[in-house]
């Protein structure tokens, strides 16, 4: 019985890099909630759109690197992201501009926006692909670790160890910081009160002299920043390469839809539920029942209920285990 | 029906732009286009009666034309003897014990009352399942995937002839269809956009995993050819008068006539497919779908089973695309699950009905072979293009070889742009719904 070491085990494994991977759905998760709950539609595009801002971020880190500045123990991405954020913001302004308001003009069934943005995505892909390859791209530099399982063993004399990297670390303040300065803005300007006054009933709002070109404007730009960020600390976190991140589609809608689309808080929600839910249920549990257990009873196998290849059944199995039982997710999101 | 000149031209210029591939480039990379492209359109043909007939939205493409691949491998691949006698039945009863804690958990789910009993109930039913499932199916698979693992460890297939898993590959895709359909129609559009979305990369997953079922990742070769190879066809002695007729070498000769067989028994498949689409379209089942489709709540009024009437058409599309998945796997005779990609698999798919033309069975078939053409056909123009477009930055610049390296990714920017194109300007397509 050894329940201290248990937990730093289960810290080290489960707990730190769930709560980093969390921060990152859960920001790319407000994102599409965003556009779900202001545009009306799923944007699919939302994966490409966090590669493209995150390559646009990775080409500034190599010229500031190549130029000698950087920001000592901190990435050099930090700041690279505003520069990443305005291309994605003009890149999505402009998809808007040619694609999406014309739809929107129409009144079109969602589902032809939905379709719209699939064709924004094949273009994005192409475009980051042809840009920056298909290939794996690290850039993170700086300090690699805030404390490493070494210097944590020593400091506290365990046998297990704990580390927590630069990126968890990072991407746990940021988003943290991200989320706040967006429920502030949402909750105490104008322009975002204005935002969820067209969200929840789009003709009272035009009705009470809300400019929805400006509203529909403020909202990409909202979502291009979130998923700069979430792009880019994901890609400190485990690397970039554009296909995983059309694969962070899944995941990210899973955690949007679990809490209910539409729903910022919910997103956040969903985020960590999805990020916890995959890690406990991929994370082979032997080591940490024989810390837990009495001598002599630690499993044969590894204790893992699924192999990590299956890491989306997980996100999938939330996501219809939320539909059948709570289909407006969690915290009541809208059905358009 | 009255002769309609525009579509005829449409495939018309199609074929002359097939032709010039044959005289300009080379007759197999033309028959190599046809024969992708006419798998391809049954794939759109599939996809169309979910879109087109009922408004499914559905992206799990991949996901059952993987299913479909899969069938060919099942039914084909001679079965691995001593694989069988070390874990089938383990693997099999592991499966079933699966199966039967899926359905009491459902059952238990329907059954009792909601409340924190029916919630420890189902916890003990997964458990309980979930640990016998892994005491019994672990090391059977472990002992299977220890037969020869160099060319063999899987199961092995039945080592029927290989045209069988075509309807078997159908039938598969149906089941992973039902199940899906049971669980996500009946959402919202977008809901099921995602889930089918996810259980298609779980499909894609399990096949790369499950080392016993179809190798995974060392990927399954050599999967028997209904018709006979380039090989055999040179033996035959009237292959070098026909070669010398047409000026061509033997090897090509022999290489067009085994094309040109896959493609005539595509199109059979194909022609019967379009024939009992059009008939279905213009049947009363037909109107009837595209009522549900117009208008959900009117068809509800007037006392149609909307869920029913979704579920059927979601397992029948993807039955199509499960047929096409096994014809696929059979001309490639190889079963590769890593080259299963969604941006290929799925989203190519839909890019070919938007542009065919949703609701039109022929449209879907144009769109089919003519994006398979462009698909093939944007990567050396996309390189072209580059090497016109970066001339001035000098033979021997970094940026310049940087972009040519990439050039085949033109053909996603092309075929998005495609689809925006269509979509904005004639979003019925190049062959509208009647």
């Amino acid at each position: 019985m050894d329940p201290i070491n248990a937990f730093v085990l289960l810290a080290n494994f489960v707990l730190v890099p769930a709560l980093a991977y969390g921060s990152q759905l859960a920001l790319g998760a407000l994102g599409v909630t965003l556009v779900y709950g202001i545009l009306r539609f799923s944007n699919f595009a939302h994966g490409d759109f966090m590669a493209f801002g995150t390559m646009v971020v990775i080409l500034t880190t190599w010229v500031l690197q190549a130029a000698g500045i950087g920001l000592g123990v901190l990435p050099t991405a930090l700041l690279a992201l505003p520069v990443g954020i305005v291309a994605l913001a003009l890149y999505a302004l402009a998809a808007e501009k040619l694609v999406f308001g014309f739809y929107r003009r129409q009144r079109v069934k969602p589902v032809v926006l939905v379709m719209a943005s699939i064709g924004v995505m094949f273009v994005t892909n192409g475009i980051v692909r042809l840009i920056i390859g298909p290939g794996d791209q690290r850039f993170e530099d700086g300090g690699r670790f805030i404390f490493s399982v070494r210097e944590f063993r020593e400091w506290s004399g365990l046998a297990e160890g704990l580390a927590l990297r630069t990126a968890q670390g990072i991407t746990i303040v940021v988003a943290l910081v991200v989320m706040v300065a967006l429920f502030w803005f949402l909750n105490r300007t104008r322009t975002g009160k204005s935002m969820r006054a067209f969200s929840d009933n789009e003709d009272l709002a035009l009705l009470s002299g809300i400019n929805p070109d400006r509203v529909v404007r403020v909202t990409w730009i909202l979502a291009a920043a979130l998923a700069v960020v979430a792009g880019t600390l994901y890609g400190l976190d485990k690397g970039f390469r554009p296909f995983t991140y059309f694969q962070l589609l899944l995941p990210i809608f899973a955690a949007a839809i679990v809490g209910g689309l539409g729903n910022p808080m919910g997103a956040i929600a969903g985020g960590y539920l999805v990020a916890f839910s995959e890690m406990t249920i991929t994370y082979a549990w032997r080591r940490f029942l024989g810390h837990l257990l009495p001598e002599g009873w630690t499993p044969e196998g590894l204790a893992q209920i699924l192999s990590v290849d299956y890491k989306f059944a997980v996100s999938f199995a939330i996501l219809v285990l939320v539909l059948i039982f709570r289909p407006t997710g969690l915290f009541r999101g809208k059905a358009v | 029906m009255s002769v309609n000149w525009r579509n005829i031209s449409l495939f018309a210029a199609l074929f002359v732009a097939l032709g010039m591939v044959w005289t300009f480039q080379s007759p197999t990379l033309a028959l190599t286009i046809v024969n992708m492209g006419l798998i391809s359109a049954i794939m759109a043909l599939g996809v169309n009666m979910q879109w087109g007939y009922a408004g499914i939205f559905n992206v799990g493409i991949m996901g059952f034309t993987a299913v479909g691949g899969l069938a060919a491998v099942l039914i084909s691949m001679p079965p691995v003897g001593a694989a069988w006698s070390a874990g089938a039945f383990g693997a099999i009863l592991g499966l079933m014990i699966g199966a039967a804690t899926i359905f009491a958990a459902v059952l238990v789910t329907r059954r009792m009352v909601p409340g924190w009993p029916r919630m420890l109930t189902l916890i003990a039913v997964l458990g309980v399942g979930w640990t016998l499932n892994r005491a019994v199916f672990v090391p059977a698979i472990n002992a299977i995937e220890a037969v020869n693992p160099a060319s063999e460890g899987y199961l092995g297939g039945l080592g029927l002839p290989v045209l069988l898993a075509w309807p078997v590959g159908a039938l598969l895709a149906a089941g992973a269809a039902w199940m899906v359909g049971k669980i996500a129609l009946g959402l919202r559009s977008d809901y099921l956009a995602i889930a089918t979305l996810g259980i298609s990369e779980i499909l894609i997953s399990v096949l790369r995993n499950e080392t016993w079922l179809a190798r995974g990742v060392k990927n399954v070769t050599g999967i028997p050819r209904p018709l006979p190879g380039p090989a055999e066809v040179r033996q035959q002695d009237w292959l070098p008068g026909l070669a010398d007729t047409l000026g061509w070498s033997v090897n090509q000769t022999a290489q067009v006539v085994v094309q040109l067989g896959y493609a005539t028994l595509f199109l059979i498949v194909l022609g019967l497919l379009i024939w009992l689409a059009e008939k279905a379209l213009n049947s009363p089942w037909g109107r009837m779908m595209r009522a549900i489709r117009d208008n959900e709540t009117a068809a509800r009024a007037m006392g149609k089973d909307v869920t029913k009437r979704h579920l059927g058409i979601f397992v029948l599309g993807s039955a199509t695309c499960g047929l096409a998945g096994a014809m696929m796997v059979t001309l490639d005779g190889q079963l590769v699950p890593t080259a299963y990609e969604p941006l290929r698999f799925t989203f190519l798919i839909w890019v070919m009905v938007i542009v065919g033309g949703s609701g039109n069975n022929w449209g879907s078939v144009l769109g089919g072979i003519l994006i398979w053409f462009l698909w093939v056909q944007v990567e050396p123009a996309g390189r072209w293009l580059i090497d016109v477009a970066t001339i001035w930055l000098g033979e021997d610049s970094a940026l310049r070889a940087h972009l040519l390296g990439n050039a085949a990714h033109m053909r996603l920017l092309t075929m998005g742009l495609a689809m925006l194109l269509v979509l904005r300007f004639s979003p019925r397509g190049l062959i509208p719904e009647r």
